[in-house]
């Protein structure tokens, strides 16, 4: 009698903890309070192609504040954007910090903190190739590093769908800061915001 | 005679398991061998000093070429014997030069390689390029064992279950083995017993059961419904406030994306790939692109990548994975243009009651995402660390000061309230941060 009230007791147990299946998601009170009736950002719905309602931009379609990039992907583009392409957005102390915040984000792990190729990526050797900013043989402009970054080049891709296009600017500033430290130049001179 | 004979047979089973089980231990401790150059490799190669053209090839020709497989440009190994060594030297100093010569070599493999024009080197000397080629002829390292162990075994996932399995199951059959042995054991004792006259079990006289005693007794009975009702009342209350809560929702993602390798052994940053917490409503998941950033050049994983539950093998093939989803042909580098989405399941999941904006929390507040989303870059598997409940949101508000230094916008207002509220440093509460309708409308 008495074992088997602990038998059960310990049964009833076990059925309590396998019953927490920690992959599927737990019940809701009123489901329909929860759920949203329109499409969720990262829903499966049977209307979309593959169901899959995070979807690719319609060709042409502009969000706020994007300017369209007109140099082509390649090595004509990349020689043109090099020579004639300038950063429009002002040189000032603030917009270079911001652009070092960003670089520390998407750039640094492999460029490294000071430009010279030697990130963390690349000192553990899961990246490999990445060269110093003041490489001579690339002799990287303006114009040119923009580019990159668009496009992306060889083995590297492009930053386009993570920045925008202020974004990229600033984080150009702050590359070609880069270029003048380790070539040890003089600091360029912030410029005054006056639009 | 015929209970002694089962208890050897048990212990022989017994030795031979145990037997076996070392013998599975003892395998794949051997070891690799390091054979020398291919016999192809010319002299000044194979003399040369393979460290110091590790760090030229690391730095110089990594982008693009690799040792042992096609990249940007062909694989190195063997490149000494499909070209002669002057040859070499002419087109690593410079290519260009080489093929507008017309030299027909030059030419077909530029033709070959699509017209991409690999980057000059004036800066090398005829010795560092014979410490690149050394690097690049050392042969590829077999590794036999682990490949074989793997097949053996019959299982692609974490090849380190194996030994602790076969632990456990010899610790079941001793535990059962030794149940039998006590079982045939008092057996006999006790027919010895019986033989030899002596009573085994002397019986206790009958008293009054303990339950009986405990229901005539009224004072005792109420306490315990008492208790009872408490506990009943504890356990319903419990259960209710768990319902429509994640906390610990772990599941299994269509790829085996380890948070552990990427924010945490690679240390890169959250915002990396979810850019758009930056600057939007969502943390965003990161679209395969972003992926293919490092995962181009990163194929395969590092021996030392693997752990005893996942194996490299298992990983590779989680790469694979991605190669399918993005349509990523890794023999021609290039993208077939057939793509398919990944399914990610979604963990953290607020109810379409409730706004959330992590730009708000992130950009403004410069929260660190480990606030809310715990130790993500020790999780193997990703999972919900934060019960994300009303309360859970409304304590954070009441104890977190706003960072209002060199913030312009906040200026006024923090004058006025901090009057208001007779105190130094606001906190979000005090702020408006517990209005409903800053979250719910």
């Amino acid at each position: 009698m008495k074992s088997l009230f602990s038998i059960l007791l310990i049964a009833f147990c076990m059925t309590l903890v396998s019953c927490s299946d920690k992959s599927q998601p737990n019940y809701q009170y009123f489901p329909n309070m929860y759920e949203s009736i329109p499409y969720d950002t990262y829903g499966e719905y049977p209307i979309f192609p593959q169901e899959q309602s995070a979807l690719t931009v319609d060709e042409g379609s502009i969000s706020r504040g994007f300017t369209p990039y007109e140099y082509e992907d390649s090595s004509e583009g990349y020689e043109k954007a090099k020579e004639e392409l300038k950063n429009e957005v002002p040189y000032t102390e603030e917009n270079l910090a911001e652009g070092r915040q960003l670089y520390t984000i998407y750039c640094a792990t492999c460029h490294g903190d000071k430009g010279d190729g030697k990130g963390y990526l690349v000192e553990r050797e899961k990246i490999l190739g990445v060269p110093s900013y003041d490489d001579q043989g690339r002799a990287i402009t303006e114009g040119s590093v923009y580019h990159v970054m668009w496009h992306g080049i060889n083995t590297m891709g492009s930053y386009a769908s993570q920045m925008d296009n202020k974004e990229l600017w600033l984080v150009d500033h702050y590359v070609m800061q880069l270029k003048d430290e380790l070539e040890g130049k003089e600091p360029r001179e912030f410029e005054s915001e006056s639009e | 005679m015929e209970r002694p004979f089962i208890l050897k047979q048990f212990i022989l089973v017994f030795l031979l398991f145990f037997a076996f089980t070392m013998h599975a231990q003892d395998d794949g401790g051997g070891e690799d061998e390091e054979g020398g150059y291919g016999s192809y490799v010319p002299e000044e190669v194979a003399n040369a000093d393979e460290a110091k053209g590790k760090e030229l090839f690391n730095s110089l020709c990594a982008a693009c070429h690799k040792r042992y497989r096609d990249a940007t440009g062909p694989k190195l190994h063997g490149v000494t014997e499909r070209r002669d060594m002057d040859w070499l030297y002419k087109w690593i100093v410079n290519s260009q030069e080489l093929i507008k010569s017309g030299d027909s070599q030059a030419v077909q493999l530029y033709e070959e390689w699509n017209q991409v024009a690999m980057n000059a080197f004036p800066q090398l000397s005829n010795e560092d390029m014979d410490n690149i080629l050394a690097y690049v002829e050392v042969p590829q390292e077999v590794k036999k064992d682990k490949e074989t162990d793997v097949a053996a075994s019959g299982e692609g996932q974490g090849g380190g279950g194996i030994s602790t399995e076969i632990v456990l199951g010899l610790l079941a059959v001793v535990l059962l083995v030794l149940s039998v042995i006590l079982y045939l054991v008092n057996k006999t004792l006790n027919r010895f017993a019986e033989a030899n006259g002596i009573p085994v079990r002397a019986d206790k006289p009958k008293g009054k059961p303990i339950w009986v005693a405990f229901a005539e007794n009224q004072f005792l009975v109420l306490v315990a419904v008492v208790f009872l009702l408490l506990a009943v009342a504890w356990g319903g209350y419990g259960f209710l406030m768990q319902v429509g809560v994640d906390q610990g929702y772990e599941p299994i993602q269509p790829i085996h994306y380890s948070h552990r390798i990427h924010a945490g052994e690679n240390q890169i940053e959250c915002k990396y790939c979810h850019s758009s917490a930056r600057v939007s409503k969502h943390s965003g998941i990161p679209s395969l692109n972003v992926c293919m950033n490092c995962h181009k050049q990163i194929a395969e994983v590092s021996e030392e990548t693997a752990t005893e539950e996942y194996s490299k093998e298992f990983y590779d093939n989680e790469i694979q994975k991605l190669y399918e989803a993005t349509g990523w042909d890794e023999s021609s580098q290039s993208y077939t243009g057939e793509t398919k989405p990944v399914k990610w399941v979604r963990i953290h999941n607020l109810p379409d009651f409730a706004y959330f904006n992590h730009s708000q929390h992130v950009a403004v507040g410069g929260i660190e995402c480990q606030e809310c989303h715990g130790p993500v870059e020790e999780m193997e598997i990703m999972y919900q660390h934060s019960p994300l409940t009303m309360g859970w949101c409304i304590n954070c508000h009441r104890e977190t000061n706003i960072k209002v230094e060199g913030n312009a916008y906040y200026e006024k207002i923090h004058e006025e309230l901090s009057k208001k509220y007779d105190v130094e440093e606001l906190t979000a509460a005090e702020m408006g941060g517990l209005e409903c309708g800053k979250c719910h409308y």
